[in-house]
C-alpha cells in the first residue's frame, strides 16, 4: 500500500472503502453494463460492414467522397453501380447511380440487437450513475482528486506501472492514479459520448435536437465519432482485460463477481 | 456493505427494470404493431413507445439549401418491371411497365379504408392540390445518408380530403414491388409527410420511386416506400406478412 499511499495522501472518507471490495451494485451494474457493450460492440461492427465507409458532415454516401474506408466487409470499394446521372439538368456534382450489387447486409437483427443491448446499457448506466453519486464512490474512488492532477504524478504512477512496481490490486477501491484517469475518461466521457454520438445519428432525434449531432458537423460526424469512441472502448477492454490478468485473473473475477468475502 | 442506501438503489433498479417489463409485455394491443414475442421487437416497440413519449411531437426534420443537395444512390427495388430485382412482384411489375409505358397517364393512386370518401387519384389530380417542396436528407439504415429535394403533396391533405374515420390509427402503403409498410396517424399527419411526385426540380425518376413515393422525414429511409399504388387507413395494426418489414425481420418504427 506504501506506494499508493504516497502518490495520493489518503483521507479518512478514503481509507472507509481500503479494501472493502468491491460494492454489490457495482458487481451487477458492472457485469450488464459489460454485456450490454459486449453486445453493442459486436452489433455495431456487423452494422459498420453493411457500409464500410466513414464521412464528415452532414450527408455522405457511396456517391461522394469518403474520409475513411474500412476493409471490414465485401461492400468495401464494391464498385457495384449503373453509370450515374446528373441530378439536376443544369449541371453540378450531384449525381444519382442504380447500385446492382447485392450487400452484404445484416442490420434487420443486428440494428434491433443494438438498440436492445442499447436500452440495457442506458438503465443500467444511469444506475451506476446515481448509485456512485448517492454512495460517494464516484467522488470517493474514481474521479482524481485535485491534488493529483499533476503530470508529474501521473508519470510517476505510469512508470511505477511499467516496472511492475504497482501494489497487487486489492480487488476493488482504492485504485491507483492510472486507474482513476482511465476509468474516469471511460465513464465520463466515453460512454457518454457513445451515447449522445448514437443518438445524433436517429432521425427523430435529430429532427427533435438537432444541435445534438450539430455540435459534431452533423450525422455523418456523429457517426465517424462513434466508430472511433468504439476504437477507444476496444483498446480500453484488451487493456482492461490484460491487467485484470496480469493482478490475477481469478482473485480479480471473484473481487467483481462474488464480492469481497466470497 | 449494509448500507441502507444501496438496498433502496437496487429496489429502484428493480423496480425500473420490471415497469420496463410491463411496457414490453403489454404489446400484444392491436393499436400498436405487433412483437410475436421476439425479443427484437420487444426492443423496437421499447424504442417506439420511448420516442413518442419523450421526443416533441411537432418537430420538424432539419431541412437544407439548394447548395447542400447531394448525391444520391438508388437502391431495393429500382425498377418495379424487372424481374430480376428480388423484391420483384409479377402481377405488380406488369401493371407498372404497362403504366410507365403510357408516361403514367392511366395510373391511378387508389385511398380507401377507414375513410369516409374513398377515392382515386390521377397524377395530374395530385400535382393539382396544394404543393410542400422540402430538401431534407434521406439516412440509409445501412449507414449512408443522402440530400435531396422532394416536392410532391402532403399526404395529410389526401387522407383528409379522403375524410379519416375517428377510430383511425394506422396509415398502410402499398407498392408495385413486393413490399408494404405503415405508418401510425403522428407520422401520417406531419407536415413533412408528403407524396413525393417531384425530385430535385424534375419528374420523380424510375430509380427513386416513379410515379409517386411517400417521404416520412423522421424515420429511416425505407419506410418511404416508393411505387405506390395504394393507401390503406385502418382503425388496427396491419401486418401485410412478407410484404412488410415485421416478418422480414426489420424494425417497423425506424426513428432511430
Amino acid at each position: 500500500m506504501s506506494a499508493q499511499i504516497a502518490t495520493a495522501p489518503a483521507t479518512p472518507a478514503r481509507e472507509a472503502s481500503v479494501g472493502a471490495g468491491h460494492a454489490r451494485w457495482v458487481r451487477v451494474t458492472h457485469w450488464i453494463g459489460a454485456a450490454s457493450v459486449l453486445t453493442l460492440a459486436f452489433t455495431g461492427f456487423v452494422i459498420l460492414m453493411a457500409h464500410p465507409r466513414l464521412y464528415w458532415g452532414q450527408a455522405g454516401n457511396d456517391l461522394t467522397p469518403a474520409l475513411i474506408e474500412l476493409p471490414v466487409s465485401r461492400n468495401y470499394h464494391h464498385h457495384g453501380w449503373q453509370l450515374s446521372t446528373p441530378s439536376f439538368p443544369d449541371g453540378g456534382a450531384a449525381v444519382s447511380a442504380v447500385r446492382t450489387y447485392d450487400i452484404l447486409n445484416e442490420n434487420g437483427w443486428a440494428r434491433s440487437l443494438h438498440f436492445l443491448a442499447a436500452w440495457f446499457f442506458v438503465v443500467t448506466g444511469l444506475s451506476y450513475l446515481l448509485a456512485g453519486i448517492f454512495s460517494g464512490h464516484l467522488r470517493r474512488d474514481l474521479v482524481p482528486r485535485a491534488t493529483e492532477l499533476t503530470p508529474r504524478l501521473l508519470w510517476q504512477d505510469l512508470k511505477a506501472h511499467l516496472r511492475r512496481q504497482t501494489p497487487p490490486a486489492a480487488g476493488g477501491p482504492p485504485y491507483n492514479l492510472l486507474q482513476k484517469y482511465t476509468y474516469s475518461l471511460i465513464v465520463f466521457i466515453a460512454l457518454p459520448l457513445m451515447i449522445i454520438t448514437g443518438l445524433g445519428m436517429s432521425p427523430a432525434v435529430n429532427a427533435a435536437y438537432p444541435w445534438l449531432s450539430g455540435m459534431f458537423g452533423g450525422n455523418q460526424s456523429a457517426r465517424t465519432l462513434h466508430f472511433c469512441v468504439f476504437a477507444v472502448l476496444l483498446l480500453f477492454l484488451l487493456v482492461h482485460v490484460v491487467m485484470v490478468v496480469v493482478s490475477g485473473f481469478g482473485r480479480q473475477m471473484r473481487a467483481m463477481t462474488w464480492g469481497k468475502s466470497a | 456493505m449494509k448500507d441502507p442506501r444501496i438496498l433502496t438503489s437496487r429496489r429502484t433498479l428493480l423496480s425500473g427494470l420490471a415497469s420496463a417489463g410491463g411496457l414490453l409485455l403489454s404489446g400484444c394491443s392491436e393499436t400498436q404493431p405487433p412483437t410475436y414475442g421476439n425479443l427484437l421487437r420487444m426492443g423496437d416497440l421499447l424504442t417506439y413507445r420511448a420516442q413518442r413519449l419523450l421526443l416533441p411531437r411537432r418537430a420538424l426534420a432539419q431541412e437544407f439549401a439548394r447548395g447542400d443537395i447531394t448525391s444520391i444512390p438508388a437502391i431495393g427495388t429500382t425498377n418495379p418491371a424487372n424481374p430480376n430485382e428480388p423484391l420483384f412482384n409479377a402481377a405488380g411489375g406488369e401493371a407498372y411497365e404497362r403504366l410507365r409505358s403510357g408516361q403514367f397517364a392511366d395510373w391511378r393512386l387508389a385511398v380507401e379504408g377507414s375513410v369516409t370518401r374513398p377515392a382515386r387519384y390521377s397524377l395530374a389530380d395530385l400535382k393539382r392540390l396544394p404543393s410542400r417542396t422540402q430538401i431534407t436528407k434521406h439516412t440509409c439504415e445501412e449507414g449512408w445518408s443522402a440530400i435531396a429535394e422532394w416536392t410532391g403533396v402532403p399526404l395529410r391533405r389526401v387522407l383528409e380530403a379522403a375524410g379519416i374515420r375517428p377510430g383511425a390509427r394506422f396509415v398502410n402503403f402499398y407498392s408495385f414491388d413486393a413490399t408494404a409498410d405503415s405508418i401510425d396517424m403522428l407520422d401520417a399527419l406531419h407536415p413533412q409527410t408528403i407524396l413525393a411526385y417531384g425530385m430535385n426540380g424534375a419528374d420523380l425518376p424510375v430509380a427513386h420511386g416513379a410515379p409517386l413515393r411517400l417521404r416520412v422525414e423522421k424515420q429511416l429511409g425505407y419506410k418511404s416506400v416508393k411505387f405506390l399504388h395504394r393507401i390503406v387507413v385502418s382503425d388496427r395494426f396491419v401486418d401485410p406478412g412478407k410484404l412488410g418489414p415485421l416478418q422480414s425481420g426489420w424494425a417497423w418504427y425506424v426513428g432511430i
